[in-house]
This record gives C-alpha cells, structure tokens and sequence, in this order.
C-alpha cells in the first residue's frame, strides 16, 4: 500500500512536471499567436478534459503501443517501449493532467498586460529573456495553481492509467487502482486507502491553496 | 545620433503617413489631438508597430530590425515598470540584457536612480511608488540603456496637476542632458512648448504644422493648432489689405498680402459693443452670442455671425453689454490686431 502511495506522488509529480515543461511553452503560443490553426491545436490539447480517460488510455495505445504510430518507432529506433512501465504512468497522467495547466496558463497570460513584453524588448530583451524575466514571474500564480491542479488530476488519475500502463503493483499499481482491487477483495482496506487519498489531496491543496490561489 | 524616419501605417478607415526628424540633442515633440496616430508613429518609430517607409538612425536603416535591437529607449505613457522587480532592478534590466556584469548593472541602475533623485526609494517595488516617482523611474530605466534615440509617450498625462510642474521641470533638466535625440508625444500645448525645441503637429495621421513654440503659437495653420494657442483663425483670399475670409465677408489686416492667407488675432484683441461702435467701419459685424464661458480672468464670448469668433472680456464688462447667448452685439477687430501670413 505504502508503495502504490508512494508511485502515486513520484508519478503525479514526474507529470506535473512534464506538463509545465510541454504546457507552459504551449499555453504561450495559445496566448500570444493569432494564427487559425490554433483553434484546432487548443481543441487538441484540451478534449482530453471531455474525453473518458479509458478511451485516453486507448488513444495512448494507439500511438505509443508497440506497434503504435510512434510506439514502434521508439521501441525499433531506441528500444524503449512505454505501455505498462511506470513512464507509461507518466505518460498516461500528463495526457489526462495536461488541459488543467494549459487552460490555467493561458487564461493568466491572457490577463497579464502583453506590453510589459514589449517594454522588456524595448531594454534590449530578446522573446526568451523576455518571457523568463518578465511574463514568467507576472503569471507565477497561474502557473502554481495550473500546477496544482494538475498534480491534483494526475494523483486521481485512473482509467487512463489502468488502460495504459495495467496495474502492476510497484510499478505502475498507483492509489487509485490499489483502491480498486481492494475494492473487490476487502472493502475495509479500500475505505482506508481512499480515506488516505482524500486526506493526501485536501492537506496538500489547503496548503497550497493559501499560497497561490487568493493572490 | 540622428534620426531620419518616413512612417507609414495603414489600418482600417486610419492612416499614419508622417517624415520625421530629431537632430543629436533635439527634441521634438509630436503634438496632436487624441486618436491623430501619434503613438501609433512612437511604436512606429520602436519596432513595436509594423510600418512601411523608412527608420534611419545615425544612417543606419531600422525598418527589419526587432525592437530589442534597435537601440531605442521608450517611456512608455503609464510607465509598464515590471511590477515584480524593485526600482532598481527595472533600472539594471537593459544593461543586463546588453550583457553588463549583474554587479555592474547595479551600480549603473543605482547611477542612474541618484541622477533622477530616487536613490533612497531604489528598493521599492513600482507599486509603493507615488505617480511622478515611477514616472522617474521609468525614464531612468530607458536612459540606462544609453538609448541612441529616446522615446516619450504622453510622459506626464498621469500625473495629477501639481506633480506635473515638478515633474516637467525634472524632465526638462533631464532632456537637455541627453546626447541622442528625442521625440516626445503629448496633446498638451503647454507640455510641448515647456519640454521640446521642435513641435511637429499631427492630425489625422499626417503632420499639418512644423516649427519652434513662437513660429506656431503666432502663425497657427489649422483649427486646432490655432485653439491650442488660443487664437481666432480664419483662412481667405487676400488683395492688399483686404481679406476675403467669407461670403461678402472681409477682414481688414495690419500687413498687406496678396493670394491664399491666413488671418489669425486673439480672442482679447476683439472689443464689443450694445451699439454699432461710430467711427470705424472696417471690421466691424453684427454678431450673436452663442455661449459664455470662464477663462483665465476674464469671460470667453463664442459669437456666430458672418464669420465664427471668440472674445474675451471682463465679467465686468459683461455685466455692462447684459451678455447673455442668443443676444445681438457689434464685434470689433483692429486691422493693427489682424495679422496675416501666407496659407
């Protein structure tokens, strides 16, 4: 038990993290460029929010499987193959996790004052040093927030995960598939686990949510 | 470190359409109604706005290069200071970016802090910062990038009236110690004549009226110029002494002129009387009192009749003629008062 909580917190941190290294990039791009195909590359990015995880789980399968469209390429080019590995966890909670950041993201630099871009640049700041040194640290709070809520989906994360990456115990048994087989073996031992989820999720936001969420 | 530019924007139902140029040291001011594209020709002049012509500075062309290459220090109107750093740290941003040494970037910013006076506030956030405070400091971060052309956009429309005489002062000082040239952007006469050595009027996008304060303050050439610098104009074909500015209409003027004029007097050079006045006929009309207003000391007295007019006259005075809108009065111009000048 203590190590499915365990690969609970590793995985849904190693997605959050996955998710602010691909997210925030994106969200900027959302944010700032005008251009059609966007409106597209959002719907994308965000019907994993609508879409049951299950079926993510699926479409996952479908490309990064074995003989997945990139899932054979990986597996023929760098021997690496994702499904039912603990990178495939990763995988399968930053998919699901994703939207709650860039939807975060995107609405805080929507908010943010665009010319403070261009004031940076009129200094001699270039895109990148502008976006680190000034439109980063002006969206810190949406970016906490985006990732704790992200965290908080990846944490939850189920029916992807099971879909994906099966339920291995130490290397891709998470929380909440823990709960599930308990379920069906001892209902006490899996009121106990979901207790202790709930309690990880609401100690972890209530901290969190003072530090971020009201500025 | 001259600039030489031709701007061209074009938008939907708006084109900007104006040559510029500042001299080392010169400062120019583009004065204008609100909407005439006068920022839209400082982002421009940036690299903040796409523009067809030309940006040539010191002879070199501008017109491809990022704003972050350019080399141009902008103040922007409400300063954009990045509300996460302290004053000093906006300060050393640009020589940071340049690539100066983070200690040095700082001795520099603080340099610079002392030059505007805010030595003692260079640790406060933008937020704890009174208005002409962070408007000092806003010029000093475009200063400490040693900009080969400076930029000011409406530099004190958001300082209350009495920071602003301060401020103005300041900003004067600061601008005449600036080798490069610079180009300022203001709807407020006052500020242009105090701060620049060159006024360039805009209207529409397009520049309507070059010169020194005195050139246009006495020779305005459009409608607003000459509201601005509070004068009656009016535009008529001239033949000696006589102007024909309306219909069966003619001004008498001090100097004569032939062709195309100009004839511009001051609201306190036109005298008015219950009756018509004996004795001197030329320019003098029968008018209508549209409306009276407070200026200065004294009333201003807008007048409709054959030609549009303002005058000013004592509240005393208006006491005495019983002023009041829709009365009849006679109006009366001195030809000595009534200059005119080529259009």
């Amino acid at each position: 038990m203590l190590a499915a909580l365990r690969l609970s917190l590793l995985t849904a941190t190693l997605a959050t993290a996955v998710c602010l290294v691909l997210g925030v990039p994106l969200a900027w791009v959302l944010a700032r460029s005008e251009l059609p195909a966007l409106r597209f590359v959002r719907a994308l990015v965000t019907v994993p929010l609508v879409l049951p995880p299950v079926v993510g789980g699926v479409a996952l399968l479908l490309v990064f499987g074995r003989r997945g469209l990139l899932g054979s390429w990986l597996d023929d080019t760098f021997g690496v193959s994702l499904p039912f590995t603990t990178a495939g966890v990763v995988l399968a909670e930053a998919f699901v996790a994703m939207p709650f950041l860039i939807i975060s993201v995107e609405g805080a630099l929507r908010a943010a004052d665009a010319r403070y871009e261009e004031a940076a640049a009129t200094l001699g700041a270039g895109r990148w040093t502008a976006f680190r040194r000034v439109t980063l640290p002006l969206i810190a709070p949406g970016v906490a927030a985006g990732a704790v809520l992200c965290w908080a989906r990846a944490l939850g994360e189920f029916g992807a995960t099971i879909t994906f990456a099966g339920n291995f115990p130490g290397r891709t048994q998470t929380m909440p598939l823990a709960v599930y087989l308990a379920l069906e073996q001892d209902i006490d031992a899996a009121i106990v686990l979901s207790l202790v989820l709930l309690v990880v999720s609401v100690v972890i936001l209530a901290a969190l949510r003072d530090r971020w969420l009201t500025t | 470190m001259s600039l030489d530019a031709h701007l061209v924007v074009r938008r939907p139902g708006f084109t900007l359409d104006l040559t510029l140029t500042a001299e080392p040291g010169e400062v120019v001011a583009l004065l204008g109604p609100n909407g005439a594209g006068k920022t839209t020709a400082l982002r421009a002049l940036a690299g903040l706005e796409k523009t067809g012509g030309h940006v040539t500075l010191d002879g070199q062309r501008l017109d491809d290069a990022p704003p972050e290459h350019r080399r141009i220090g902008v103040v922007f109107q409400d300063y954009l200071l990045f509300p996460h750093l302290s004053a000093l740290e906006n300060v050393a941003f640009g020589p940071r970016c340049r690539g100066v040494a983070k200690a040095e970037a700082r001795t520099a910013a603080l340099d610079w802090l002392t030059r505007v006076g805010l030595a003692e506030h260079a640790r406060k956030k933008p937020r704890q910062l009174s208005g002409g405070q962070a408007q000092r400091v806003a010029l000093a971060r475009a200063l400490a990038t040693e900009p080969r052309l400076l930029l000011l956009d409406e530099p004190l429309a958001a300082l209350d009236a009495r920071t602003r005489v301060d401020t103005r002062a300041h900003l004067r000082t600061r601008l005449a110690a600036h080798p490069g040239a610079t180009v300022l952007v203001t709807h407020d006469p006052l500020d242009a004549m105090m701060l620049a050595d060159r006024l360039v009027i805009v209207e529409d996008g397009a520049v309507v009226q070059v010169g020194d304060a005195a050139a246009i303050t006495s020779r305005p050439r459009t409608d607003y110029v000459a509201r601005l610098v509070g004068l009656n104009l009016y535009r008529g074909v001239a033949h000696g002494h006589s102007v024909r500015v309306a219909d069966d209409f003619d001004l008498t003027t001090r100097d004569p002129q032939e062709g195309d004029v100009f004839v511009a007097f001051p609201p306190s050079a036109v005298a008015l009387y219950r009756e018509r006045p004996a004795g001197s006929p030329r320019n003098t009309w029968p008018a209508e009192v549209a409306a009276i207003a407070r200026h200065g000391d004294s009333l201003r007295i807008e007048l409709t009749g054959p030609v549009p007019v303002a005058a000013d006259v004592t509240p005393a005075a208006a006491v005495e003629l019983g002023l009041a809108p829709g009365g009849r009065i006679w109006a009366s111009v001195k030809a000595s008062e009534a200059h005119s000048y080529t259009a």
